[in-house]
């Protein structure tokens, strides 16, 4: 019997998150913090929106792009927030997740040999899906000393005349880095003059700790090249319901549609309905979360440089990056040693690409309590490095 | 002063919290923080630290009772002076001025039933000023003081996830 598998499929490497995963699933009482989901429940109302619907008997196929209300609404909240308009008709879809937008929008705009700039570390799914897509990921690796923003120098660097896509992924996960208004505007004239198509995954935009989040559409030139990606899963703690939302110009969404048709037909219903209601009713039940996350941010990124750990102050997501390398040892090994010493599991930065080496990611969606007894067992551990 | 409500809305539900601990929740300095809170003592407007305990799963026995207590409030012995008489009881444990059919609310809590009917029929319906009251035993405790009592929320996210 011959190979099954496309060349392509065995050519993208596992999520090296899922070794670690393994790891820890194996040991019962380790304290994991190494979550890339809140740990609130959906706020009730929204729930309960969710429900209603399914009380209602609402459970088939909606439009391919999704409920008008909810195109309707997200348009509305964009504009809100970033004062662009898109069309609710024509440029808004809503998507299994920030993750299928993100996969969609590659398939329709690469053709074999374009490449696409990826920043990293960034979230696992970009590499993947450019290969994928046959595209070619061209790597650029953001640096500590930028409190890993993408810089003009870095981007510029990495273009070649192939470029095609520049994916930005702010706030980031897993840095926890934002990018300002001025960062995005530096890099958007480079963005204009190469005529280059942006791929802006903003997932994590209502969690931003300095000031408003700025998205790249709000700049001039910016709104036509852009596929604005956005979603419910980290600002409403919607993950499960997997729900997001793609606004962009209409040449490109058309086809992003087209994918989406054919291979999805529509979003989940009853994640739909309540996410109309998450839209128009949430911004209290965000802006708390919000509030929390802070608060908790400020506390572990004290803690961790209180016990000696280097660690730059991240404003976006709920990550801290912590810089491991005055320990001598890689982070890797650090993670592997820290989970069976303490029991305590946190991702290594390499999980998220070659240039996380020396770092690892710290995850803060839990409560202060499971986040102080963490930090305690990080402290002994890091303690007992210093005594090696 | 927005640091005031701040630090009021994190010890209300933790009063366990550090003064230390709640200046890197906000990234305050510790010595202000501390200050403050000792300050809202000063003030009555952190009035106590309280436990919530759930005495069911002890040995101790304790039953919760709310009244419903309608009085006549006169000249020299207004609404003030008539809550002052009975909240000066140990066994009560709250009283509150209400709108509605009544005036008072007030919670007691006892070793038994018996004990409790026996505080309202010999301390509080003798009272002068009270007209009526109507007694009503809590049967279970679901969610006190915005905790929920019952069930420990376990976490079922997925241990490592990107």
């Amino acid at each position: 019997m011959r190979n099954p598998l496309s060349d392509v499929i065995t050519q993208i490497q596992p999520s090296g998150i899922r070794k670690f995963f393994d790891l820890v699933a194996e040991m019962d009482d380790a304290i994991s913090l190494g979550v890339g989901e809140p740990d609130f429940d959906t706020p009730w109302h929204i729930r309960e929106e969710g429900i209603y619907s399914l009380e209602k008997g609402r459970t088939f196929y909606t439009s391919n792009s999704g409920l008008m209300p909810l195109r309707t609404a997200i348009a509305d909240y964009v504009r809100e927030k970033h004062g662009i308009s898109y069309d609710a008709a024509h440029e808004v879809m809503v998507t299994v997740g920030g993750s299928e937008a993100i996969d969609i929008a590659m398939r329709v705009m690469l053709n074999p040999g374009d490449e696409v700039l990826i920043p990293q570390p960034s979230y696992v799914s970009y590499l993947p899906c450019t290969v994928l897509a046959g595209g070619v990921p061209v790597i650029i690796e953001l640096e500590e000393k930028d409190e890993f923003r993408l810089t003009p120098e870095k981007l510029l660097e990495k273009l070649t005349d192939k470029t095609k896509i520049l994916v930005l992924p702010f706030p980031n996960n897993p840095t926890g880095a934002i990018m300002e208004r001025d960062d995005l505007e530096k890099i958007a004239k480079i963005i204009e003059e190469h005529d280059l198509f942006v791929l802006s995954d903003e997932i994590y935009g209502e969690l931003s700790y300095k000031g408003e989040h700025h998205s790249i559409i709000e700049l001039s030139g910016m709104r036509e090249r852009t596929v604005y990606i956005n979603g419910f899963s980290k600002a409403y703690a919607m993950t499960g319901w997997r729900l997001g939302y793609a606004c962009a110009p209409r040449v490109i969404l058309e086809q992003m549609l087209k994918v989406h048709q054919y291979a999805i037909m529509c979003a989940p219903t009853t994640s739909q309905y309540a996410a109309v209601e998450a839209i128009r009713n949430g911004a209290q039940d965000v802006a708390m979360m919000r509030e929390s996350y802070d608060q908790r941010r400020k506390y572990l990124v004290s803690r961790l440089r209180e016990m000696g750990m280097d660690c730059f102050e991240p404003f976006g997501a709920f990550y801290v990056f912590p810089s491991i390398k005055r320990f001598g040892m890689s982070s890797n090994e650090f993670a592997e040693r820290l989970l069976k010493q303490e029991k305590v599991a946190v991702v290594p930065g390499t999980a998220f690409g070659d240039s996380g080496e020396g770092f690892l990611r710290i995850s803060y969606a839990y409560s202060l309590k499971d986040l102080k007894k963490a930090l305690e067992r990080i402290e002994r551990f890091v303690r007992s490095l210093k005594g090696e | 002063m927005v640091m005031r409500e701040k630090i009021l809305t994190i010890i209300e539900k933790n009063s366990r919290l550090t003064a230390k601990e709640i200046a890197a929740l906000l990234g305050e300095d510790e010595a202000k923080v501390a200050k403050e809170i000792e300050a809202l003592e000063d003030e009555r407007i952190i009035c106590g630290y309280h436990t919530l305990i759930n005495w069911d799963k002890t040995g101790e026995e304790k039953v919760d009772a709310l009244i419903e207590v309608k009085v006549t409030p006169q000249r020299g012995m207004g609404f003030d002076n008539i809550a002052e008489r009975l909240y000066q009881y140990d066994e009560v444990n709250a009283v509150y001025l209400m709108s509605g059919s009544f005036d008072f609310t007030v919670f007691i809590q006892g070793r038994t039933m018996r004990e409790v009917a026996n505080f309202v029929a010999s301390k509080l319906s003798p009272m002068e000023s009270v007209l009526s009251t109507s007694t009503h035993f809590v049967l279970k405790k679901y969610k006190d003081h915005g905790t929920v009592i019952e069930q420990t929320k376990t976490d079922e996210r997925m241990k490592v996830t990107p």
